[in-house]
């Protein structure tokens, strides 16, 4: 074993690369959930939204473009959900499971012509200076775009819902949908909307993952990612930024553990690859405790006729 | 203009029809998507829904459709209890991989043993396993509070490195020349769950048969079904029942575990034969579109599985014939569930036609 090969600037380098998927997700899954709509289809729409971002991206040889197709993709798939939901009165959890089954075979049905192809690279924000600073210029300013947007995502979406009128009107639609029916909000629209916001971003997160974390194409390569996001909504108690924090934490572990296994440490690599998922669980049972910060009427089907 | 009006209670002939009408749509819309894949959408469609029971080489296909409908069934009878419920497990297949772990782990501890005791003991060390892996999301869940539907599904990622971990290390066949995997029970009649392998008929089937029956009472003629079903109608009504939520969540997570771990059991001692990376096969997964398909009822169920395990042969046999991809079938299945939610409206919803302004 040889810890020293592990190098802790590129360690939290890419800590931050393997975080933004599950940011993005998390973060449009946080957006949907204040809405009051449980969408257990993160995985499903991730995972459209890795390969409809691959195809694009190889098709069109511009990665940008093939980013802007995800979101697409992953916005069109969530409007099956909302149909369900919203308007067929569906319950959300078994339509939330039709969604992440439905996206795994439509996505493994798309991509086979696409395994094994190499995508294009996605350029690099290189900021000349800064990017040169010893320690700080690789950890914070050289790294592709879509990781920036992500975070200014996180604070674009607290600003939303603390500080603007639509937020509010977002919050409560969550927490009181009689309520927010009652005072002439039209509840079914918010959700919809809040539904494929969320999508959008499972989408981008997922191209993410097939566009610039791996970048290659392989059939289920979100594995459980879009799981943990949903986790990870829970433990940042419906706030935006302990999801930004919560996702560097999970994005850490999970580099961490493929360090190690790297360095060949003692411990068999089926172990070490399980342990985000036991961290996952470990971090659940913590935040389950508390459970004031979810929305009132989360998972609720509402029709204005009851 | 058009509005929906909520029944007093669900139609019953709807309830009945919507699972018929779901899969009629799904044939439809599946013969779209395969002729959007350069197929001819109707002989896909009669190579996966007739060849397979009625078609000329159907005496081969028949057993294949009894040996995939046996976990499906297992699996979604222990489901279909939680769901009615409002206990959502979805972590099946976890449980799953750990009753075959477990159940093939007794069985090659003692190999080559022969004596008739080894099958009853492997069968309870599968149920076992299957278990305890369905007690850890309950657990969690009466203890902390914690989220039984995020936990069990972690709880599949877990399974899966495990059984890669015992295939490669614990469990590999000592005389197996460095490949991964158990050694196959097809060499060890004591520990083998087939009755007859031509007629595709193997222990499971008996256990699916008994685990329908069983099921049935429990919902019809016992107490403990009443409150499964009166908790997920009427969470309050039960409370004030005396329902004790507690032993609800302990039950249905535990009974639809160790259902789970018995499919895993007889499926790695029979028609799969070893402990291997790649024996989980989303059965876990598939079995909750036949237990909603099911109209979570226990004969829906038992009728749902056969067709569930139609589309695998049939996806296979058009795969073979026609070169449908496999994912298709994949698809295929997803959108009978999407199709059946929505269709749900109707048995719950009356559509009515009313004069603009008359609310």
């Amino acid at each position: 074993m040889d810890l020293s090969a592990i190098n802790p600037v590129l360690l939290i380098a890419s800590l931050m690369v393997a975080a933004t998927p599950l940011l993005l997700a998390a973060i449009g899954e946080l957006v949907v959930e204040r809405a009051g709509v449980l969408n257990l289809g993160v995985e499903g729409m991730m995972i459209i939204g890795a390969i409809a971002g691959f195809a694009i991206a190889v098709e069109t040889t511009s990665p940008m473009v093939g980013l802007v197709a995800a979101m697409i993709a992953g916005a069109v798939l969530s409007l099956l959900f909302a149909f369900l939901t919203q308007f067929a009165l569906a319950n959300q959890v078994a339509s939330g499971l039709a969604l992440t089954l439905f996206g795994l075979g439509l996505s493994a049905l798309m991509g086979q012509s696409y395994v094994g192809i190499k995508p294009p690279a996605m350029a690099k924000l290189d900021i000349p200076v800064l990017s040169d600073i010893p320690v700080l210029g690789p950890i914070l300013f050289s790294h592709d775009p879509v990781l920036y947007i992500g975070i200014s995502l996180t604070a674009a979406v607290w600003w939303f819902l603390k500080k603007s009128r639509g937020g509010l009107i977002l919050r409560a639609v969550g927490e009181s949908h009689d309520a927010a029916h009652a005072l002439g909000y039209n509840v079914i629209r918010v959700r919809i909307l809040a539904i494929m916001f969320g999508g959008a971003c499972a989408g981008l997160g997922g191209a993410y993952i097939s566009l610039i974390r791996v970048p290659q194409w392989t059939e289920g390569m979100t594995a459980g990612v879009g799981w943990i996001a949903l986790a990870l909504v829970v433990f940042a108690s419906w706030k935006p930024w302990r999801v930004l924090l919560g996702a560097y934490l999970f994005g850490g572990i999970n580099v961490l553990q493929l360090n190690l296994q790297a360095a060949g440490i003692a411990i068999p690599v089926e172990y070490l690859a399980m342990s985000p998922y036991l961290i996952t669980i470990l971090v659940l049972v913590i935040m389950s405790a508390d459970k004031s910060g979810a929305p009132a009427s989360l998972g609720r089907t509402f029709h204005a006729s009851q | 203009m058009i509005a929906l009006e909520k029944r007093p209670t669900p139609s019953r002939a709807l309830s009945l029809a919507t699972p018929l009408i779901a899969v009629a749509i799904t044939m439809i819309m599946g013969g779209l998507l395969f002729s959007v894949l350069g197929k001819n959408p109707f002989e896909a469609i009669r190579t996966i829904f007739w060849d397979p029971v009625l078609g000329e080489f159907a005496f081969y296909y028949r057993p294949q459709l009894l040996v995939k409908a046996a976990p499906l069934v297992l699996i979604a009878i222990g489901l279909s209890l939680g769901f009615k419920a409002g206990i959502w497990n979805i972590g099946a297949e976890g449980q799953y991989i750990m009753g075959a772990i477990c159940g093939a782990a007794v069985g090659l501890a003692v190999y080559p043993t022969e004596t008739r005791l080894i099958f009853p003991l492997m069968i309870v060390a599968g149920a076992l396993g299957g278990w305890a892996w369905g007690m850890i999301p309950a657990l969690l869940k009466v203890r902390f509070g914690t989220n039984e539907i995020l936990v069990s599904l972690m709880l599949v990622y877990v399974a899966d490195q495990l059984l890669a971990s015992m295939s490669l290390g614990l469990l590999r066949n000592p005389e197996g020349m460095g490949f991964p995997g158990s050694r196959n029970f097809s060499d060890y009649p004591a520990a083998n769950s087939w009755i007859n392998e031509a007629a595709g008929l193997h222990w499971g089937m008996a256990f699916a048969f008994i685990a329908v029956i069983f099921s049935y009472f429990l919902l019809n003629r016992h107490i403990l079904g009443f409150n499964i079903r009166l908790t997920g109608e009427a969470p309050r009504a039960a409370r004030f029942a005396g329902v004790n939520p507690t032993r609800l969540v302990l039950f249905c997570l535990g009974t639809s575990g160790a259902l789970a771990g018995l499919a895993g059991l007889f499926e790695v001692s029979g028609p799969s034969g070893q402990v291997n990376i790649d024996f989980a096969s989303g059965y876990g997964f598939t079995a909750i579109i036949v237990a909603f398909l099911g109209r979570l009822h226990p004969v829906g169920i038992l009728l749902a599985a056969l067709l569930m395990a139609l589309t695998y042969v049939g996806g296979d046999l058009a795969q073979g014939n026609l070169g449908l991809p496999s994912a298709a079938i994949q698809v295929f299945q997803g959108m009978l569930l999407f199709f059946l939610l929505a269709l749900d409206l109707l048995t719950n919803y009356r559509v009515v036609f009313k004069k603009k302004g008359a609310a």
